[in-house]
This record gives C-alpha cells, structure tokens and sequence, in this order.
C-alpha cells in the first residue's frame, strides 16, 4: 500500500533519513521504534508532505507522493496524527473535528465519520462544546485521533501517541488504535514506548540515527535480545 | 440636556465614527499578524488606494455610494492578494525582520507610485451624502456619519459571521493558530493566507472610501497616519486578535474626539502614541490579550 524506497531527507545540511526503505501492506498495523532523532517522526512528516525527500521514492497504491501537496495527499487517505497532538486550542471540539473534514463535501458522509468518532470516543461527544485547550492530555489525544479520522483515510499515520500519559490512558489509546485498525484502516504507529507498541503491532522496523537498523514480525522482535536491551529495557 | 452633556454626547458620535475607521484599518493589521505574524505596514496606503479607488468610482464612473464603496472592495482586495504574492510570499521563511523591511517597502512604493500615478495634488470627495442633519436632545447626527457607523458595523459583524461560522473562517483561524497542522487537514494554507490578505485589505478599503466622504480631501500620503493609529488601536485590542481591533479602534477615536473636545486637538496625535507606549509598558498583549497557553 505504501512503499518506501531509498528516502533521503535533509534538514539543511543534516542528513535526517540516510536511504531508509520500508513498506506498510493493506490492514496491518506496522510501528517504527527507535530513541529520539532516530528519524520516526521525520518519516512521518515526509509521507505526509510536510518535507520533501530529497532523493528515493514515495509510492501510495502505486502513485507516487514525492511530488504532491500536502492536502493532495490527505485527499490520497493518508491522514496524520501529530506529535505532541497538535489540536486547535483555540476552538472547540467539534470545530477541531470539522477542520479534519476539510477536504470532504459530502454532508451525510461527514456525519457518519463523525459518528463514527464519537462511538470510539464518546468523551469527545460530552465534551463536544468544549475549547479545546482546556481538555486533559488524554481527551487531547483522543481528540487529535478523532480529527484524523474525520477524513476516512486509508492510511492512518500515527506520532507517539502515548507521549506524557498515564499507563492507564496509554492502554486505552492503544486498545482504540486495535478497534480503529480491526475497522479497515491501516496503521503506521511512531513510538517510543517500543513495548506497547511491538504488543499491538504485526511488523516493526526499528530506525537507529537516519538507518534502519532491524525489521521483521513484531513479536519476533520483542522477544528478540537485541531489542529487549536496546528499547524494552532489559 | 445642558451644554455640557450635550458637548459629551457630541463627541461621542463624533468619536465613534472616527474610531469606526480605525477599526476597519485596524482589523487588517490584526488578521494578518494573526496569520502570518507580521505587521503589514502598507496597510495604510491600502486604505489610501481604496479611497482612490472610491473616488474614481464616484467621480469618473459616476456610481453611487454603495457599488462605490464594493467596487473598490473588490480593487483592494485583488491588490492585496498582488501585494501577498509579489512580496510577502517569497519571504515566507525569511526572518521576520526582513518582511517586516519588505513591507516599509511596499508601504514607500504605493506611496510614490501612487504620487506618479494620481499625482501629489488633493483631491476632492464629492459629497455623496445629503447633508441632512438630525438633532435628538441636542446632539447633531450627520446623514453621512449615521451611514459610516452602519457600514463599519455591518462590514464587521459580517467578518465575525465569516470568521466564525464559515468553513473558509475555521480554516483561517486554524491556520493562523498551528499551519502544520492545518496543512495535515488538508488546507491549502497559501489560499488562506491569500484570503485574509484579501478580507483585510477590502475592509481598508472601505475605510478608505469612508475616511474620503468623512474627511472630504485625499491624498497619496494619507495612509500614513490613520495607518499608524489603526496600528495602535490593534495593539491597544491586542494583536492577532479580531475583536480587539475593533474595541481600539473605537476607543482610540473616542479619545482622540474627546481629547479634541477639551480643546486640546493638537494633541490627538501624541495622545494616540502615548497610548501606545502605555499599553507597551502595562499590558503588552493588549486589552483582550492572554498569556499563551503553554501546551504538552
């Protein structure tokens, strides 16, 4: 579904990706791990458009996404779930959730998504009215993923959701990613947290400074001993 | 009503009015800092090209107030989308500093292009308005400032409607809050940016026609100052933020009318200043300004 060749992406004069190749297949649910600036969330960003590779190739169901705009490629569904969330804080909830409608017309197509974000999340429905600022860390993120999912995208791309919440909210936030997953959408999860992630993931790749360093079965990989000490901490 | 209230009530009205246009030039400035952060000081000579504009509707094209007043709406709104494009976009993510020089720039070129074009002699507004007078309690209203109090108001509750309930106004303001993440939704921020320079310079404009019929005279350098003093009045309001220009704008003109009203109208220009300098001081992120929110 999304294949990866040969990327490399510059950040000015620092090589951010160094020629990383991988691919997410329809209906898995793939994860990058690896520590801070190894590159995830810079993958992320240049699958989405935010920056453009400056060699190697992008393809989405064939077509390539080097060269398209950002919101060309949101209209492609592939839909990104910031790190750090990144949600209006100055409008509220269902504001939020329209905005991650933009790009669609269709009324009653808008509403069932809608639908179906507040059945993942009825919080987001309570507090629909709310300015978006004033929600806790957790309802942020529920909300960032529910603004994503307003424009039905095929491809969910997902930046360290778990990142600043409590073990209990990180198992919620993982077991929501699972539902949204076992719906028809593909996942490509960013983490840190390599445990939770490799738990929900079929296959993993881990990036290590630009590279990637390691790939395979996500549960061959947790019980790998390289990646027990590097990531899982012993 | 003895002279001295009425006196009061005078200068309110007359104070409102003026204040009316500081609001419109001023809601330029505060949309576009709040998109782009940067204080667009050809906004001013916008205005002056929108007076021009409404002038030469009125006097050569021989329209009446209202398809005046839009026609050059739409003629500041297209220079203003030319003025983006040309010299604010390339400069993207240049430093501030070297937009902010750009736009004294482009400030200096309408200016004395403007010169070349219309040349530096006056002109003259015709009047448009009848000069029909109401007295209530004492106070006169002016058919022509009744009509300028109505526009602005009507002008600004359309751009509130617009801001807040439009899909094109949620898009603004998500843009102006995080562009990457509203670029993730899928907006086209250049077509946004591209808008907001548009909605404020047409409201310029129509302060500029409003300034022309209010002041009767233009000339190419007369953005300069309502300009500076729109810019206070978004300062004062606190930058970036839509309803605190149009608060400055109106407190502003009615400071400045009622400094004028104790017989001081000399000062009117230094009190427009001081205020600057005190909202500086006191609250730099103005009247409707909060402290922002620091997010994990």
């Amino acid at each position: 579904m999304l294949v990866l060749e040969d990327v490399n992406v510059y950040y000015g004069a620092i090589h951010a990706l160094k020629g990383i190749s991988f691919e997410v297949n329809q209906g898995e649910i793939v994860t990058l791990i690896g520590s801070n600036g190894a590159g995830k969330s810079t993958s992320l960003k240049t699958i989405s458009g935010l920056l453009r590779p400056k060699t190697g190739k992008i393809t989405f169901k064939g077509e390539n996404l080097a060269i398209v705009a950002p919101q060309t490629i949101v209209s492609k569904g592939i839909s990104q779930v910031p790190e750090g969330r990144r949600v209006f804080a100055n409008m509220t909830v269902i504001e939020n959730l329209e905005l991650g409608a933009y790009l669609r017309k269709d009324k009653t197509e808008i509403s069932k998504a809608l639908q179906h974000v507040y059945e993942l999340f009825p919080r987001l429905l309570e507090r629909n009215k709310q300015i978006s600022g004033t929600l806790s860390g957790g309802e942020q993120q529920m909300l960032a993923m529910g603004r994503a999912l307003m424009s039905r995208p095929e491809l969910l791309l997902l930046d360290e959701p778990s990142m600043g919440l409590a073990p209990i909210l990180v198992k919620q936030i993982f077991s929501i990613i699972k539902e949204i997953n076992a719906s028809g959408t593909t996942v490509l999860l960013v983490e840190q947290n390599a445990h939770m992630a490799l738990s929900i993931a079929n296959r993993a790749y881990v990036l290590e400074t630009g590279k990637i360093v390691l790939s395979g079965d996500a549960k061959e990989l947790a019980a790998s001993e390289e990646i027990r000490k590097a990531y899982l901490g012993g | 009503m003895d002279s001295i209230t009425t006196q009061v009530f005078q200068q309110i009205i007359n104070g409102l009015s003026l204040g009316s246009i500081y609001a419109l030039i001023a809601l330029g400035y505060t949309m576009v800092y709040g998109i782009i952060k940067l204080i667009n000081f050809a906004h001013g000579d916008v205005m002056m090209v929108g007076a021009y504009a409404g002038w030469f509707a009125i006097t050569a094209l021989h329209l009446p107030f209202l398809p005046a007043l839009l026609f050059s709406m739409i003629f500041c709104a297209l220079l203003g989308v030319i003025i983006e494009r040309i010299a604010y976009k390339p400069l993207r993510n240049a430093t501030r500093i070297a937009a902010l020089i750009t736009a004294i720039g482009v400030s200096l070129f309408l200016e004395y292009g403007g010169m070349l074009i219309v040349t530096a002699q006056v002109r003259t507004y015709p009047p448009v308005f009848p000069a029909t007078q109401y007295i209530v309690g004492g106070v006169y209203f002016k058919y022509g400032d009744i009509v300028m109090l109505v526009t602005a108001v009507v002008l600004m509750a359309l751009l509130h409607f617009t801001v807040q309930y439009t899909k094109v106004g949620k898009a603004m303001r998500a843009v102006s809050f995080d562009k990457e993440a509203a670029l993730l939704m899928g907006i086209n921020t250049n077509n946004i940016i591209s808008f907001t320079f548009a909605i404020g310079s047409a409201l310029a404009a129509a302060a500029g026609v409003l300034m022309g019929v209010y002041f009767n005279t233009i000339n190419p350098l007369m953005g300069i100052i309502p300009g500076l003093k729109a810019f206070v009045a978004a300062v004062l309001g606190g930058i970036g933020i839509i309803p605190g220009a149009m608060v400055g704008g109106l407190m502003l003109g009615l400071v400045e009318a009622i400094v004028s009203g104790l017989g001081a109208s000399t000062w009117r220009d230094a009190v427009a200043f001081l205020i600057l300098i005190l909202v500086l001081i006191i609250k730099p992120s103005g009247l409707f300004g909060k402290n922002v929110r620091e997010k994990v």
